[in-house]
């Protein structure tokens, strides 16, 4: 293409022309902003506690979809009850982030068993488990047992397995646990009841 | 055009007037630094609720994590460590972040229409979609809040959850606040729960006690209720007297009409050149 000198100025001068002007503001007008969108609309509210602590914070998890039969759900908000009595609605750091805890690759979903010598993690079924525990628990209690002490006084401990419960549970729960636990006669006795 | 849920009060780079007779309820948040533990519930809710999920840093040695704001964390703590008389320690703890300033500087200095808008309710909110990058506000800010992201070169920074207000809720911040810390409501409820907590320290001994709500600025609508009110400086350096910077005023308040008026004078006379003189005609000759 030939461009003479005078067309080359031409194009210059209608090119600053015109972006002056829209510079003074005879341009057409951009969509007026508006807020994000809520993002909560019409996701699924599900009240549930914070496994954190003993707190027991309570806790609202919203999730994608409306659980309708073709919808996968999935958490995609977690913030405070505001109804629940213990917080009100307010969450330490750790609760607020609950969110990346429920989607953390690293979050256990299953039993898992790791044999004496064994330097490997192996999948286990509930049941397997739960038969595992037991098994383990009756042997060693049958072994190690003290009925009495050696004066002779009732002591009915045992002291060689010891028994951590989850921090979460209701004062029911709380209570069934510790009868089963000191009906045993274990001792050693804790909760995750830690921030 | 949509009707906004919020009514815009204000937008950058625009002179038509806007939508101006509903009448909504200003509000604002209220951070009573007397009350904060530091425990950093605020920057994880924000974090949670404006989906930003930040780099993880390194420590710097103090509590300060991340170090500063950045386009990805819209509020961060600041942990200074003061001795206000000799051998009394106060670890002043400031929850940092947009101020919402009722006379923005970084809507004023914005050069792009619509990138910043402020909403009747006081909030002051970036739309990232009209946002050209310019950094203007970052040299408007007399907080030095906005950040301008690495990744989409856009300007980011706390929006007030204007989401949230916008459908009744407050800012994800407070409501997670586990010492009541962070309050928020109407403005001038705010400014009443100040007083109470004001009047509360200075019968503890604070006797500089006082809302930070500065007027340079036309107001906040984030204030915070300090034990030092006569010294600011202290937390981290909050400024005693924040006013937008006198470049942003004079550039945009009296050097942007006069420079555009000489650029609409330049095209009219050349206008008038062109038909009173007309074209310079020039030979053939001479053109080659």
């Amino acid at each position: 293409m030939q461009v003479t000198r005078r067309q080359f100025f031409k194009v210059c001068a209608g090119g600053l022309g015109s972006s002056s002007l829209a510079m003074l503001g005879f341009s057409p007008n951009d969509a007026l902003a508006e807020v994000r969108t809520f993002k909560l609309e019409r996701a699924n509210e599900t009240r549930n506690t914070c496994p954190y602590c003993s707190v027991g914070c309570g806790i609202l998890m919203y999730s994608l979809g409306d659980k309708a039969k073709n919808a996968k759900s999935s958490i995609i908000h977690i913030e405070g009850d505001p109804d629940h009595p213990v917080n009100r609605g307010t969450l330490c750091p750790k609760g607020a982030g609950l969110l990346d805890f429920v989607h953390s690759p690293n979050r256990l979903k299953f039993p898992e068993v790791r044999e004496a010598g064994s330097k490997e993690w192996k999948r286990i079924s509930w049941d397997d488990a739960f038969t595992r525990i037991a098994k383990l628990m009756k042997a060693d209690r049958d072994k190690n047992f003290e009925a009495k002490n050696k004066d002779g006084a009732t002591v009915n401990r045992w002291v060689t397995t010891g028994f951590l419960a989850a921090s979460a549970s209701s004062n029911e729960s709380g209570y069934l646990t510790h009868k089963v636990v000191r009906s045993l006669g274990m001792l050693a006795f804790d909760n995750q009841a830690r921030v | 055009m949509a009707l906004q849920s919020l009514d815009i009060k204000a937008r950058s780079a625009t002179t038509t007037p806007s939508p101006s007779v509903r009448e909504t309820m200003e509000v604002a948040k209220l951070i009573d630094i007397s009350k904060c533990i530091g425990c950093k519930a605020c920057q994880v809710a924000c974090m949670e609720w404006n989906d930003l999920r930040d780099e993880v840093g390194n420590n710097v040695g103090v509590y300060d994590n991340p170090a500063d704001l950045t386009a990805k964390s819209w509020t961060v703590m600041r942990y200074a460590e003061v001795e206000v008389e000799q051998n009394k320690l106060e670890w002043l703890i400031r929850k940092d972040g947009c101020m919402h300033c009722a006379d923005p500087g970084c809507l004023k200095a914005c050069p792009s229409p619509g990138a910043i808008v402020q909403y009747s309710n006081g909030i002051v909110d970036f739309h990232q979609e009209n946002c050209i990058g310019c950094g203007y506000c970052i040299t408007g800010c007399p907080f030095n809040v906005p950040r301008i992201s690495k990744q989409d070169s856009k300007a980011y920074k706390c929006t007030l959850c204007s989401d949230r207000i916008a459908v009744g809720l407050e800012p994800a911040c407070v409501k997670t606040c586990p010492t009541g810390a962070i309050v928020f409501g109407a403005k001038g409820d705010m400014i009443h729960h100040a007083e109470g907590r004001v009047t509360d320290l200075k019968s503890r001994g604070y006797t500089n006690a006082g809302l930070y709500d500065p007027q340079g600025v036309g107001g906040t609508h984030v204030m915070y209720v300090l034990q030092h009110a006569d010294q600011p400086s202290l937390y981290s350096g909050l400024p005693k007297d924040p006013s937008i910077s006198a470049m942003v005023g004079l550039w945009k308040g009296v050097a942007k009409p006069l420079l555009s008026l000489g650029i609409g004078l330049t095209v009219l006379a050349g206008f008038f050149h062109y038909i009173k003189a007309g074209p310079n005609e020039v030979e053939e000759e001479t053109e080659k």
